[in-house]
Formats: structure tokens, C-alpha cells, sequence
């Protein structure tokens, strides 16, 4: 966005509340990758010119990646300013920060979805004798005490946290909730680059049925393994990873009770992707790639055992650990304008806020279902920048 | 597959659904609903229930008729068998929960069923609510549904209506989540 705003020549400054890169610095665990490919990173102007287009960067690639971009378009970053409040005002908005007062005509709140790990309540009855971390606090598994762990979530952070625990000696029990599930490799390419191709991550918001769900919906169960393999419960229940269903709840006592939809959830699973590679392979077909591609294929279907265990003592001793991987909220604790819905959600058409001047970036399927993908910001801040000028412009004409 | 220009029909107002769910979207008080029955006990362990009124729409509102049941233990269980007994019971409400939804989901989705059967099972193993064994509970130890589904459709379109009808069915929530349960003496 700062780059658009710099092409347009309007005048703005970037308020950061740490280092550029903040919380990839500070909130992402150790070995995690992105789960996009490194060529699929394309800001405007600044895309990947390594080695390895294919692969998938690290957290220190990240963080050198953006911090390069800020630093190759002079974006004005004020750092370690965090911003307290903001406010209407006649003109705009007053933006208070611990380091001065702003006022300005418009806004963009860039600050993501993913500021707090969204834990169900009932983790206040998990007993002390456990210990408790979420995807994002969570780093490597010297963290943990020796012991089984339960990981609970499916999706993306899930799977990747269970299989590296796993791996580590401690044995994991998964609850597993809702989750797609998608092969990291499809008829030779990259999932991730049919997406592209097919045009499925340049869907616009206003082109999908009930929005509200697509953007409730959690990532592809999707990891950037350097191997390229796929890492869906499949392949975690082959290295001795159990299942369980989604937790429903904890009684007074410390039990913990799970769901009997486990098989139910998976075949939905199964389904989704099905629909999915569908797609790809009739717009595969209408494209002229069928020659090229290797031919369809489909995973075997996920494997539940017949009776999977629907309780947990969470006292006995089994379980040393839970990481809770169900996902983030955004906090908007500072927004101290009405533009939040009852369920505290930023209302907004397109990343356009409902108060006037005010913008978001980078939420799920924000604009386009790209839109929490760093390769979604560049056409979104084009999009919602031209909006942006146009605002100023009207109001400038009006004052 | 029903063609762009025919239009499944399988009974379903599923307009008056779409309708619906928009008005309670912008109402949610609206759309807390009370479901009741009445159970009055007759003699040994067979009893009368009765279903006649629930609350939804911010109102008291009535069924056309007040539906009937009776439940009883079999002659094996040294009853009368009065009637079929109470975990039959949450076997037809979980069948027809499942089957209401796969009707719903077809007709949104322009699927034309044909028939739609459901055999159900449910495993008990006696010792718990005969305290024999505290290891085994009361209830059942699982339950499988089997459909048999004659529609145009593809395979996994229908395994598609079954996957969705279970993850939008309140029996099917009711029985494989935890629900509270309060029981109190007037």
C-alpha cells in the first residue's frame, strides 16, 4: 500500500509497533515456512530472484524479503510506534500513537487478522499440571515437557505443529476439526501455482456466493515442506499420530470430551478437495495443459478408525502439553470508531471500511480470496489506493 | 444431473428457507427457538409423550396437531412393549434429521432424488445401565447410518448431500457433542 500511495505521490507515513517484520520476527515458530512458493511472492515492483523458485522461504527469508521490499521503496515506516487509539474528527481521523498525535484524512489499517490466537474458553478448565500454547507462541518442541502433547486444529498450523512434535519424541493426539485438506503437489506443479493459473486466487469477493463463510474459512491444510510432500492427516497417522474429533469441551474436572463427527469432518475434507482438483482439471483440460500435466489423480480417502476415543483425562498425566492451533482474531481494541459489526468484525465492501476514508488490507479473502497471501496485497492496494485518491480528492473539493 | 433448465423438485420450499435465513441474519433474536415435549408416565415403563407447542419468532407457536408417542422396554427386558423404546427413539430423530437435511441440500443444490432410505444401528452393551461395569456406558457405543440414495447425480455429489446434511443437523450435533442437560424436581 505504502508503495501505491508513493506512485500517487500522497503524502503518508507507516506506523509499526516493532521492527518491520514485526511479527514475523517475534510470532511465528522456528522452523515454520510459507506455505506459498517463493516465485508466488510478488509485491509491486519486487519479486523472488533467488535459486529457488520453487521452494519455500523460511521466517528469515520472510523477514529479509520485507524488510528489503520497505528499504527498495522507501516506505516512510515510523518503527517501535504503536498505535493506541484512533478516532474520528471533522477532517478525518486523529491516530494517537505512544510516540505523538497524528491527524490525517484517511486510514489503512494494515495490521492483520491474526493479532491474538483465538483459544475456546473452556482452556480455563485445562488443569494446571498442563502446559498450554497456541500457534502463536508456540517455537520448537524444547518447549515442551516430556510427554504426550494433544494439538488441537487441523489446518495449516496444525498439521505442521503435530507432525514436528511428533517427530520429536513426543507422541500427539490431534483434534481434528474442520480442515481442506489439498496435495502440495498436483499432476507435476505446484497446488498453489493451479490456483494461480486457474484463476481460483484472483476470485473476487463479490463473486462468491456467502462471503461471510468463505472468509470464516481456514487456511488449506497446506505446509511448505522442502520435500515437496504432502503433509495431511494421512501422513501424520502413518508416523503414529492420533486422531480424535474437535474438542467440544472440558467438564469441571479436567476431562476433555471430543467430538464422534471425526469421520464426517474428514470425508468432508476428502470431498472439498475432490471439488477442488475438479476444477483444475476442467480448467486444465479447456487450457491445453493436459498434454503437459501428468494425468489426474486423486489422494487415497483419509483414514479414521472405526471408534476413535471421545474423552481425555487431561489429569492423567497422558498429556503434557496442549497447542492449540484454532486459529487467530484480529484485535481492534483501538479502533475507536463504529465500523464493527456485534460480532466485532471490521464492516467493510472490498477492504472499502464503512467510515469513510478508512481501508483494510491483508484479511481472509478480504478483496480476493488472494488477499492474506502477500502475493494479494499488490493488486488490493492498487484497488483500494485508486479508491483512497479519489477520496481525497472529493473531500478536498468539498472543503 | 438435472439440466440448467429443469428445476429439482423434491418438495423442499427451499426459497422460503434462503428467505428466512436472510431475516434472521439481521434478527437473531428471531431465531431462538424452544423445542418441548411432555412425558407422562402410564404404568411399568411405558409412558405418553406429547408435542404440541415450541417457541421461535419471538412467539408461543403451535404444531397443526399435538403428535403422540409411546415408549416402553421390550418383553425381553420383562416389559409390555407398548411402544418402541426411548433409544429407538433418538435413532428415528437422528434418521430423520439426517434425511430432512439431505432433502434441503438437494434441492438447493438442483439434485432430483428419487428415494432415499436409511438403516440405522446402534451398539449397547447392557452392563451399563445395569451398573454391572462402570467401564461401559450408558448409552451407545456407536451408531452407524447406512443411505441408500437413488438420485441423478454423480457418486460424490451424493456424498457430498450426506456430508452436508450431517454438518448442518441438530440431532446429529445433539448426539456427538456434548449438550447440557439440567433435570430439576418442581
Amino acid at each position: 500500500m505504502s508503495r501505491c500511495l508513493c506512485d500517487r505521490s500522497i503524502d503518508h507515513v507507516v506506523l509499526e509497533r516493532g521492527e518491520v517484520a514485526h511479527t514475523w520476527r517475534t510470532e511465528r515458530w522456528d522452523s515454520l515456512r510459507l506455505l506459498t512458493p517463493n516465485w508466488q511472492s510478488r509485491l509491486p515492483g519486487f519479486s523472488y530472484n533467488g535459486d529457488d523458485p520453487d521452494g519455500y522461504r523460511t521466517v528469515a527469508e520472510v523477514i529479509e524479503f520485507i524488510a528489503s521490499y520497505a528499504k527498495a521503496v522507501s516506505a516512510p515506516v515510523l518503527t517501535h510506534t504503536t498505535v493506541t487509539s484512533v478516532r474520528s474528527t471533522e477532517t478525518g481521523y486523529l491516530v494517537r500513537t505512544d510516540q505523538g498525535d497524528w491527524l490525517c484524512r484517511a486510514v489503512v489499517v494494515a495490521s492483520g487478522a491474526c493479532n491474538v490466537a483465538d483459544v475456546p474458553s473452556f482452556a480455563n478448565r485445562v488443569p494446571r499440571s498442563v502446559m498450554q500454547l497456541t500457534a502463536q507462541n508456540y517455537r520448537n518442541p524444547e518447549q515442551l515437557a516430556d510427554g504426550g502433547v494433544l494439538v488441537v486444529g487441523a489446518s495449516s498450523s496444525g498439521t505442521q505443529i503435530a507432525n514436528e512434535i511428533h517427530r520429536s519424541g513426543h507422541p500427539v493426539i490431534l483434534s481434528v476439526g474442520e480442515h481442506i485438506r489439498a496435495p502440495r503437489v498436483y499432476r507435476g506443479k505446484d497446488l498453489e501455482w493451479w490456483m494461480d493459473a486457474a484463476g481460483v486466487l484472483d476470485e473476487r469477493y463479490d463473486e462468491v456466493d456467502d462471503i461471510a463463510r468463505a472468509r470464516r474459512v481456514a487456511s488449506l491444510q497446506l505446509a511448505g515442506t522442502p520435500d515437496r510432500s504432502t503433509l495431511d492427516i494421512n501422513a501424520l497417522t502413518e508416523i503414529g499420530v492420533k486422531l480424535v474429533g474437535r474438542i467440544g469441551g472440558i467438564s469441571e474436572n479436567g476431562k476433555a470430551q471430543f467430538s464422534g463427527s471425526l469421520r464426517n469432518m474428514c470425508a468432508l475434507s476428502d470431498l472439498k478437495m475432490g471439488r477442488l482438483l475438479d476444477h483444475i482439471d476442467e480448467w486444465a483440460q479447456r487450457n491445453g495443459f493436459d498434454a503437459s500435466a501428468s494425468p489426474p489423480h486423486r489422494l487415497p480417502p483419509t483414514r479414521v478408525e472405526p471408534a476413535p476415543p471421545l474423552g481425555m483425562d487431561l489429569a492423567s498425566g497422558e498429556i503434557k502439553a496442549i497447542v492449540w492451533a484454532t486459529g487467530y482474531r484480529p484485535d481492534y481494541s483501538w479502533l475507536e470508531v463504529p465500523v464493527l459489526d456485534r460480532k466485532g468484525r471490521l464492516q467493510h465492501d472490498g477492504g472499502v471500511v464503512s467510515s469513510p476514508g478508512m481501508y483494510l488490507m491483508g484479511t481472509q479473502f478480504m478483496r480476493r480470496r488472494k488477499s492474506a497471501l502477500i502475493d494479494g496485497a499488490g493488486d488490493d492496494a492498487r484497488d483500494l489506493s485508486a479508491h483512497l485518491a479519489s477520496h481525497l480528492c472529493r473531500i478536498q473539493t468539498a472543503s | 444431473m438435472a439440466d440448467a433448465t429443469s428445476i429439482a423438485n423434491n418438495g423442499v420450499n427451499v426459497a422460503a428457507l434462503v428467505a428466512a435465513r436472510e431475516e434472521l441474519t439481521k434478527a437473531p433474536a428471531a431465531a431462538q427457538f424452544k423445542w418441548r415435549a411432555a412425558c407422562e408416565w402410564k404404568d411399568g415403563t411405558h409412558s405418553h409423550s406429547t408435542v404440541e407447542g415450541f417457541y421461535g419468532l419471538g412467539q408461543e407457536q403451535h404444531h397443526k396437531k399435538t403428535f403422540t408417542f409411546d415408549a416402553d422396554h421390550p418383553e425381553l427386558f420383562a416389559s409390555e412393549d407398548k411402544g418402541a423404546t426411548p433409544v429407538e427413539y433418538v435413532l428415528v430423530g437422528l434418521a430423520s434429521c439426517l434425511t430432512a437435511g439431505i432433502a434441503a441440500v438437494a434441492q438447493y443444490r438442483n439434485i432430483q432424488l428419487r428415494s432415499v432410505t436409511a438403516t440405522l444401528e446402534g451398539d449397547m452393551d447392557l452392563q451399563g445401565i445395569l451398573g454391572i461395569d462402570d467401564d461401559v456406558r450408558n448409552g451407545f457405543g456407536g451408531i452407524k447410518v447406512t443411505y441408500k440414495i437413488d438420485a441423478d447425480a454423480k457418486r460424490e455429489d451424493i456424498e457430498a448431500l450426506v456430508a452436508q446434511s450431517q454438518k448442518r443437523s441438530a440431532v446429529y450435533d445433539i448426539v456427538t457433542n456434548p449438550t447440557n442437560v439440567t433435570v430439576v424436581v418442581d
